[in-house]
């Protein structure tokens, strides 16, 4: 059932689907209002959505390799524009990225700019060459390109850290969202989150990935977007929230003099007992720090997401399912598309809840109100329960001050809606769009891992000779593995050992970005320059970040050392990749050029038609 | 020199300018936020505007772009595919 007919009816499939997916909204809110508890509107949104992507994953089985690596290469634009961007934006990106720029202001917003810019990089150096190219993994192109089993094996290192880092993140998210929504215990929630993953997963490889994740995008645009435009209207920012509040951005700059930024001290904040992860806002909401310095770490933080993103394979490897060369390019368009509406949301989020939060004009403001009378209101109290705001009265004034207010960054996305007073049903709605953003987003990279390990390692360096039903069935083998090791680490809640998502871009960007980039746009780059680069990259990236990074400098090193040119760990990618690229030129220039069948296979990768180098099946 | 060097010579140029676009809008105008953030857009600090929005139009305004012009190349050439997208 799901060929040439399904593909010219994906429009009435997905409008009908998007269609079901709202009258299934308003039968919660009438539930709401018959009685129905706000925890069994949680578990309704989360399982409903979750059973549909299990259903689409079960009906996009396959037993084709061509099908299960690249979705048999018939995706039309649009709709990888939108699984790229459901694949893209992860849980972190969902609940985090308000509170981010909730918090950080100006300063955080470089990873807006560095999380969409790199896009100008995957459509111009990298994703329609790949395309052409016909590799089924990443590390299929420069495996191919450069030659040999070795620089394969390079790559899929590079490929397996760089994605590992990232998915015990994604599942970690899964876990907490499903904890939180069904009312199960973290590890539990955890164990839920990856069986939900595998069977999108399982059955169809890439296939059924790109088929829950249009689906799954659908719900978490719904989900981040109606909440937004209808706190505006209640909080009085206007409907239309991204054009209007601009007055909103100028009075939160006249209650940051007003209220004052004060900086808190670790002593203080350590004898009140802040809880761990809970922040305050101390820095402006709109305002430009001054500075070179200031500059510099806006810069480096955007250059490092924008190459970063332009390694990473798990996003590279949605351009291969394209029809053509130039559907890989447009593609490449409207993912950023999708991706824009909810990142240009994200600020306007922040800014409509820090209003709610402190305007004393508002009904819902709470800031410079007595202590006694925030503690309590609902919203206030139920999330005290759970750890996830904090009220510390450092002047004992009994008055809540800026600066004595800490909150978890996820909760403006989680309890906005309900500060706001907005129904609970949307509340639902968000967690079941939370839902969809993690998990999308780790399919697509337990998906790559498993690709890149049953197509690379196991297929062309181990056992060449396979039969097709033996590959697939160590490919879905290998993701069941990948997929329970993710959820294995991330039942430790390791997290703040694992670090930041920012890492999974930096290792990609210090050994994948040169040898993707001169594969393709320099003929002289060889072999032994591949190795070199990547080896060079990854591996002084990584003794960088060991050095830097506190929690790993003082057991190995003995000490706290002080970032280089601030280059800290957020950003050690800035020291990797300019090494690899360096390693790559000197070591190409040293050995022999590539062969004249390399540079005519070069040539074949830069022109759109023609046949592609590696065949439909291999 | 062979078509397929004219038509790699326009690639690579065309890929040039949208880089140097790209970078004007990602790194460029963030060199002088401070002073951007002194003039204003739609009632926001300009500076705060690019940042929370507006090179995140622009870049989605050069990829639709960059996309049409790259396949007005290809045509020129003789290498645009058939449509079958």
């Amino acid at each position: 059932m799901f060929k040439g007919d399904f593909i010219k009816n994906l429009p009435k499939i997905y409008g009908t689907y998007t269609g079901g997916f709202i009258v299934f909204i308003i039968l919660m809110a009438i539930a709401e209002q018959a009685g129905v508890s706000a925890k069994n509107i949680g578990v309704m949104f989360v399982a409903f959505t979750v059973l549909i992507y299990a259903l689409i994953g079960y009906l996009s089985r396959t037993i084709q390799v061509d099908a299960y690596y690249v979705a048999g290469r018939q995706v039309p634009t649009v709709f990888n524009g939108m699984a790229t961007a459901a694949d893209w934006m992860s849980g972190a990106s969902f609940v985090a990225l308000a509170g981010g720029v909730y918090f950080g202001g100006y300063t955080y917003m470089a990873f807006l700019v560095g999380w969409t810019g790199g896009y100008v990089l995957v459509a111009t150096l990298m994703a329609p060459y790949l395309r052409k190219f016909g590799c089924y993994t990443v590390p299929d192109f420069i495996g191919t390109r450069y030659g040999g089993n070795l620089v394969r094996a390079c790559a899929v290192f590079v490929l397996f850290i760089a994605s590992f880092t990232y998915v015990t993140a994604q599942i970690n998210a899964t876990g907490t969202i499903a904890s939180r929504a069904l009312g199960i215990p973290f590890e539990a929630g955890v164990w839920v989150g990856l069986i939900s993953i595998l069977i999108c997963s399982m059955l169809g490889g890439m296939r059924a990935v790109t088929w829950t994740q249009v689906a799954q995008y659908i719900v978490l645009i719904i989900a981040y977007l109606i909440p937004v435009f209808w706190i505006s209207s209640n909080v009085g920012g206007g409907i239309f929230p991204h054009l209007m509040l601009g007055d909103e951005v100028a009075r939160l700059g006249e209650l940051e003099q007003q209220f004052g930024l004060v900086k808190n001290s670790a002593a203080d904040m350590k004898a009140a007992g802040v809880p761990g992860g809970l922040k305050y806002i101390s820095g402006t909401h709109s305002g430009v720090p001054e500075g070179g310095m200031a500059v510099w770490k806006y810069l480096s933080l955007a250059i490092c997401m924008m190459v970063g993103t332009a390694s990473l394979p798990h996003i590279l490897m949605r351009y291969f399912t394209t029809p053509s060369v130039r559907a890989a390019r447009k593609s490449v368009a409207w993912s950023l598309f999708f991706i824009f509406l909810l990142y240009s949301s994200a600020p306007m989020l922040a800014t409509l809840s820090k209003l709610a939060l402190m305007d004393p004009n508002l009904p819902t403001g709470i800031i410079g109100k007595s202590i006694s009378e925030v503690q309590s209101i609902e919203w206030v109290q139920r999330w005290s329960e759970v750890k996830q705001v904090f009220i510390a009265d450092f002047n004992g004034d009994g008055i809540l001050q800026l600066n004595e207010w800490f909150m978890r960054g996820d909760v403006v996305v989680l309890a906005t809606p309900e500060v706001a007073g907005l129904p609970f049903v949307i509340s639902g709605l968000v967690f079941a769009g939370g839902m969809a953003a993690a998990m999308s987003t780790a399919d697509g990279l337990v998906l790559a891992i498993s690709n890149a390990l049953s197509h690379d390692i196991y297929y062309k360096i181990i056992d060449p000779k396979a039969d097709t039903a033996k590959r697939l069935l160590v490919a879905r083998v290998l993701l069941v593995i990948i997929g329970a090791a993710g959820a294995y680490i991330a039942s430790f809640r390791l997290t703040s050992i694992l670090g930041s998502v920012a890492w999974a871009f930096d290792f990609a960007m210090s050994g994948l970005f040169f040898p993707l980039v001169l594969g393709v746009w320099w003929k002289r780059a060889t072999r032994a320059g591949a190795i070199a680069g990547i080896v060079a990259g990854i591996v002084s990236g990584t003794l960088y970040l060991l050095w830097v990074f506190p929690k790993f400098s003082v057991p190995i090193f003995g000490g706290v050392n002080t970032p280089f040119l601030g280059i800290d760990h957020l950003r050690f990618g800035l020291i990797g990749a300019p090494i690899c690229l360096v390693v790559m030129v000197v070591v190409s220039l040293m050995t022999k050029e590539p062969s004249p069948a390399v540079q005519k296979m070069v040539d074949d990768t830069r022109i759109p038609t023609g046949k592609a180098i590696l065949g439909k099946q291999h | 020199m062979s078509n397929k060097d004219a038509y790699w010579n326009k690639t690579k140029n065309h890929m040039i300018v949208t880089l140097v676009l790209w970078a004007f809008f990602s790194l460029v105008i963030f060199m002088f936020g401070s002073e951007l953030n002194t003039m204003s857009f739609l009632g926001y600090p300009l500076a705060y505007y690019m940042t929370a929005q507006g090179s995140l139009l622009a870049f989605v305004i050069i990829l639709f772009w960059t996309a049409n012009k790259q396949e007005k190349i290809d045509e020129e050439h003789g290498f645009s595919e058939r449509e079958d997208d």
